[in-house]
């Protein structure tokens, strides 16, 4: 049989990837344009990414983003990690299922709502809006995309490992760090990870609870948009996509580099035994 | 390891257990363990002697491990209580028992290396550096990893964990150390020296041992003593040669060793000798102590290298019909079939070579055993 790709198989997959990649492709592309006008190729240019560099207002906005995504996601993966330990250890007790409904809950939540009721609360708190709501908003949300990756891995996790620590004299905190954590760092890295990109390119939420000052570089996009789209915006977006899967390869290149070194190691202890 | 001291040379007068005024340093005082409606382990009681080398036996789900979780602190009696040295330990967190357990499981931990795994209890006890590597070098040579220090778990074979495992455990040098099962993944021929090893360290270092094992050869062969198990309650607890001669049920006969089981009624108890009236073999005797008033069945157990063949007429005589014999190189078992259909095992040493050998299939042969060499159970 004919094991080779069909035209069909062809066209699919083109049309598949056209359909994927083809706007980001486009929004590359037009960022080196020479022209103003987006949507007319007048030569290659790095221009645009100069002016972006003097753009002080997206520059702002990137700062404030990058800040916010960094503790926001920092703070989500201790607060997340705690939570689905609470969870998957601490047996039955009143209000588990409460609990843990509460956690899924802020996923399906749709964001307009989540953004809304922060917004309320921090106005009926009387508390100033700016850096710090959209920190503690984002904070909210990311913590609980955390939470369920961190879980999904401690579900599979071996007590023994830890029983065997406590066993030879490490207290229970100590064993946390020194066995749980460095066991369970993947799931908390990609936490991180996923709550940090949640972050970086959330609109509706920062848009309900940010103030005076706290731009975020989603919002400044958004608001530039729609005053038209300028090559500059194209710049940073390709700066962000250019981040984006720096780290993805990176994170993937490290995790095969890793297996096939388990893989190799273990032929060899199957070798020798 | 050819001019080895038999371990059991020192220990011949290692029997604690019959001396009233010893102190036991292990006690489980009327402990059950329920895990909801399930009873693991039913109102067991046991005392273990320090430097004593006690073996769990048991079939799968019996309460072997839950017994030895209660002990290193991982699982709380739900009633009874556990004393270590004369103390209740009950409160008493497992970070701080003088109890170190290798698990069913190996429970390594797949982000050290193999010497980093066996030093981490020693860490614990922040003992200087030089000192903890000397003692890993140590472990790594007793379970003859040394080439494998510096591999993480996972580039392990499944036997080479398992050692791993009994290295870390043993690396502190608990005063009770609970073994699950440490050797069940090694092949037969390391799993011997192994259990040599384990002795010399015991013997040496004055260490209490309670181990858990599937294989009753290797706790005849190691243990002081022996408990076996069934639905969380000790069927008996005594040393290998009592168990093995003397079973208190045919459960533990059946359990340790290869026996012959023949089903009857108690005719008469006189003198120090049972007679019973058997439907399998007739009228069969044998000695032993016991009240029983005539007419209640009991069983008549008897090892299949006690029996003999004969060809005169003798007291004890079971007369049947070569059935089935299993050629074992040094043995031979004869299964004897009986004019009732039932089957007895008589194993005779072969002696001669095969070819010569006298009895062969479908004979008319007569056993025999010595009245002494029998044990009458009721149970
Ligand atoms: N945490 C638990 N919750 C409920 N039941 C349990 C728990 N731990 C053990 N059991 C039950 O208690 C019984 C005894 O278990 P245990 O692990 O002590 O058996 P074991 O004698 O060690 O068996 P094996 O030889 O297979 O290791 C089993 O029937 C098991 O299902
Ligand atoms: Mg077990």
């Amino acid at each position: 049989m004919n094991r080779g790709p069909t035209w069909f198989n062809v066209a699919s997959v083109t049309a598949g990837f056209a359909f994927l990649y083809l706007p980001i492709v486009i929004l590359v592309v037009y960022s080196f344009n020479e022209s103003r006008l987006v949507t007319v190729w007048a030569g290659f240019s790095t221009k645009w990414y100069v002016a972006l560099f003097q753009n002080q207002g997206l520059l702002d906005a990137a700062w404030v983003t990058v800040r916010v995504a960094f503790v926001s996601a920092t703070v989500a993966t201790v607060l997340g990690t705690m939570a689905a330990i609470v969870l998957i250890r601490a047996g039955r007790f009143p209000g588990r299922t409460l609990f843990s409904g509460m956690i899924y809950a802020p996923l399906v939540m749709p964001e307009v709502i989540t953004g809304l009721s922060l917004l309320l609360l921090f106005v009926a708190m009387n508390f100033a809006r700016g850096f710090w709501t959209v920190l503690i908003a984002h904070i909210t949300f990311s913590m609980c995309f955390v939470a369920v990756v961190v879980q999904s891995r401690l579900v599979t996790f071996d007590r023994s490992v830890e029983e065997a620590a406590l066993d030879l004299g490490c207290p229970p905190l100590k064993t946390f760090f020194q066995i749980t954590l460095p066991m369970i760092l993947p799931a908390v890295i990609s936490g991180w990870m996923l709550a940090f990109t949640l972050s970086l390119d959330d609109l509706v939420i920062a848009s309900f609870t940010t103030g005076p000052g706290a731009t975020t570089l989603p919002m400044k996009i958004y608001s530039q948009v729609r005053l038209g789209v300028t090559p500059e915006i194209n710049a940073v977006c390709t700066i962000l996509i250019g981040i984006v899967t720096t780290g993805v390869v990176a994170a993937s290149l490290i995790t095969k580099r890793q297996e096939m070194e388990r893989q190799r190691a273990e032929r060899l202890a199957v070798a020798e035994a | 390891m050819a001019d080895r001291q038999p371990a059991s040379a020192s220990r011949k007068t290692f029997a604690p257990w019959s001396d009233p005024s010893a102190e036991p340093f292990i006690v489980f005082d009327n402990v059950t363990k329920r895990f909801g409606d399930f009873v693991a382990v039913n109102n067991v009681s046991l005392n273990v002697y320090e430097r004593e080398f006690f073996s769990l036996l048991g079939p799968s789900g019996c309460g072997k491990t839950t017994l030895l979780r209660m002990l290193a602190g991982f699982e709380t009696p739900t009633e009874g209580r556990i004393l270590l040295d004369g103390q209740d330990i009950s409160t008493i967190p497992p970070y701080r028992r003088p109890v170190n357990m290798m698990f069913q499981s190996y429970a390594l931990f797949p982000h050290m290396s193999v010497a980093d795994n066996i030093a981490f209890g020693l860490k614990q006890d922040k003992m200087p550096k030089p000192e903890i590597e000397e003692r890993v070098a140590d472990m790594l040579r007793l379970v003859k990893l040394e080439q494998f220090a510096g591999r993480k778990p996972h580039q392990l074979s499944g036997g080479q964990r398992q050692r791993v495992a009994l290295a870390r455990s043993l690396a502190k040098r608990p005063k009770v150390l609970l073994l699950d099962e440490p050797l069940g993944a090694l092949d037969k021929k390391l799993r011997e020296e192994t259990q040599f090893e384990l002795m010399d360290i015991q013997e040496n270092l004055g260490l209490t041992f309670m181990i858990v094992t599937h294989d009753q050869e290797e706790a005849m062969t190691v243990s002081d003593r022996i408990a076996v198990m069934d639905h969380g309650v000790f069927v008996q607890v005594a040393t290998p040669a009592e168990m093995y001669e003397y079973p208190n049920s045919r459960y533990v006969a059946d359990f340790i060793g290869d026996i012959n089981i023949i089903k009857g009624t108690i005719k008469s108890t006189a003198n120090g000798a049972v007679t019973l009236e058997t439907e399998d073999a007739g009228t069969l005797v044998v000695h032993q102590a016991m009240d029983a008033i005539p007419g209640t069945p009991a069983y008549i157990a008897i090892r299949p290298e006690k029996m003999q063949v004969i060809s005169g007429v003798s007291q004890n005589q079971i007369d049947g019909e070569v059935w089935d014999i299993a050629y074992l190189g040094d043995l031979s078992i004869y299964h004897v079939k009986l004019p009732s259909g039932a089957i007895v095992k008589a194993s005779q040493t072969n002696v001669t070579r095969l070819i010569e050998r006298p009895i062969t299939w479908e004979d008319d042969i007569s056993l025999t055993f010595a009245p002494d060499a029998a044990v009458v159970l009721l149970d």
